[in-house]
């Protein structure tokens, strides 16, 4: 067993399981209302923007923008520990939504609001893949 | 509109000991503060027809509120345990304000405790820790607490050029009035360079941007503005209140560096008839330095980006033109979690009786008390009065 297995883990619900299905394929999928064409995270089970029921799911580009971010130098918990210094930060996606992400492949010094990133998977466990960025390469 | 102004009145306010208080269970240290109001007001506890509580992370019961009652032996008609983190107080009295100029009940004992310094278990401790923030898309991240509010400061430094030296401006003032408060948890004095040497916690919070880890509680007691005066202080009158409420969790909200204090505010200055240049005297929440920065701009005391020079130009200080925290706050004087934001109210409420000796801010006539609950989510905000019109 390794330290990782002990990280706060996500537990999928009904509503999200397709979403961290899809982050063990490697695909950042995000909710896309057909109806009124609103892109929103995280997934609810209806579009806040019109109420329409069960907004169709759309793979991500992917590219993002950090809008804010922080360094963690005490670990919340044991099984974070070895991976201190590491960077919180708010990601705004090319499509609209924000979610919050790790900032990895690169020294904690670099990240700067403004940052291009792009997203990256982490395999946190047998079951979990979470998505956390990197900064991203050149212009796709 | 017939509002809530001048309807309620505070007339019995009281603290427990804060700090390390390892004596006392929180339930024991919730009805201390209970006993020790009651007697503030010269009342007996059986005038107590209304009881508002909040959830313990020390002692958990499935209904707190009942539990003080039973322990009390009081069999109130109103009775509800509130959870809006450190807003829960501020909110649950005016709801309670609510009840009582509806008639639902006449006199409502607030009275919030909590052990976190003495009382959590390594478990229950993990379990706090790892319970703020969004189950499946925060918390596997690792944040902690002061990182999610680190997000915020870094938002404000980045649209406004607020300093470091700024936020650690607010944690200096804080301790000058503790150092004048014998209650207070933390009384030495520091320096800007103290709080910018002080261990990083999460960039850019050092540790004495952060506020205490305590046991403490306190309660008020508020009844109809027609009963105020029957008892042994001078009464002291809600003339405003109001909530704003924009999220839950941080990467939900939809502005960083203004917050639904904004709404909070501005109900509670409408529904008073006053505006920030009529206030004497501010408890502003202090969780971390940078939220006080957001509050002061979205409250209306300075313009938006200015909070931070605002308060380095001493203008917070007990001689400045908007004393503030004049107790110590969450940063000096005690932060026990949910019950966090009540010792600004019985600091208000000790301001408006002129009895706060040698911190009082002269004849302090009006006091606005506000604070949040989550990251930046739950406002609320109350404006106090020594007279009633
Ligand atoms: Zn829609």
């Amino acid at each position: 067993m390794t330290a990782n297995t002990e990280k706060f883990l996500p537990h999928p619900t009904p509503v999200s399981r397709v979403y961290w299905d899809a982050c063990r394929k490697h695909q950042l999928l995000i909710q896309h209302c057909g109806n009124c064409g609103q892109y929103q995270f995280y997934p609810r089970s209806f579009c806040t923007g019109c109420m329409a029921r069960e907004p169709a799911w759309e793979q991500a580009s992917g590219f993002g923008t950090v809008t804010t971010w922080t360094v963690v130098r005490r670990p919340v918990a044991e099984a974070y520990a070895a991976d201190v210094p590491y960077v919180i930060a708010l990601i705004k996606l090319d499509e609209g939504p924000v979610m919050m992400s790790q900032v990895n492949g690169c020294d904690a010094d670099e990240v700067r609001s403004g940052l291009r990133v792009e997203v990256a998977f982490a395999a946190w466990s047998e079951q979990v893949t979470v998505p956390v960025f990197k900064p991203a390469g050149p212009a796709p | 509109m017939d509002t809530l102004r001048g309807k309620v009145a505070i007339v019995g306010a009281a603290d427990t000991e804060v700090g390390k208080v390892p004596g006392l269970s929180s339930t024991e240290l919730c009805i201390e503060a209970a006993l020790r109001a009651l007697d503030d007001a010269g009342m007996s506890k059986d005038e107590v027809d209304g009881l508002v509580t909040c959830n313990s992370m020390a002692e958990p019961h499935m209904y707190q509120a009942e539990v003080l009652a039973e322990y009390l032996q009081i069999f109130p008609r109103y009775c509800i345990s509130a959870s809006a983190g450190g807003g829960t107080t501020y909110s649950s009295l005016f709801h309670a304000a609510n009840a009582i100029a509806a008639g639902v009940c006449e006199t409502v004992l607030i009275c919030l405790a909590d052990s976190l310094r003495s009382g959590l278990s390594r478990d229950q401790a993990m379990q706090m820790q790892s319970s703020t923030g969004h189950r499946e898309f925060e918390i596997p991240y690792g944040p902690t607490v002061p990182a999610y509010y680190a997000l915020i400061a870094r938002a404000h430094m980045d649209t406004y050029g607020t300093t470091p030296e700024q936020f650690a401006a607010v944690a200096v003032h804080a301790r000058r009035h503790a150092a004048r408060n014998p209650a207070a948890q933390m009384r030495d004095l520091i320096s800007i360079d103290d709080v910018l040497n002080s261990r990083m916690i999460a960039d850019p919070l050092h540790l004495l941007d952060c506020s205490l880890v305590s046991d403490g509680g306190a309660a008020v007691i508020l009844t109809s503005a027609s009963r105020a005066k029957n008892f042994r202080h001078h009464p002291v009158y809600l003339l405003g209140a109001g909530e704003g409420h924009s999220h839950e969790h941080i990467s939900q909200a939809h502005d960083l560096t203004t917050s639904a204090a904004a709404d909070s505010g501005r109900r509670a200055f409408h529904m008073a008839g006053l505006g920030p240049a009529d206030i004497d005297v501010a408890g502003i929440y202090d969780c971390f330095t940078p939220v006080v920065l957001i509050e002061l701009e979205d409250l209306g005391f300075c313009a938006k980006g200015e909070a931070g020079s605002f308060v380095a130009a001493g203008e917070t200080a007990l001689e400045g033109s908007l004393p503030m925290n004049t107790h110590g706050g969450l940063l000096s004087h005690c932060h026990p979690g949910h019950p966090g934001a009540i010792f600004a109210l019985t600091e208000a409420v000790t301001q408006l009786r002129h009895a706060a000796g040698e911190r009082q801010v002269g004849e302090a006539e009006i006091a606005l008390v506000h604070a949040q609950g989550g990251i930046m989510s739950s406002h609320s905000t109350l404006i106090l009065g020594r007279e009633r019109d």
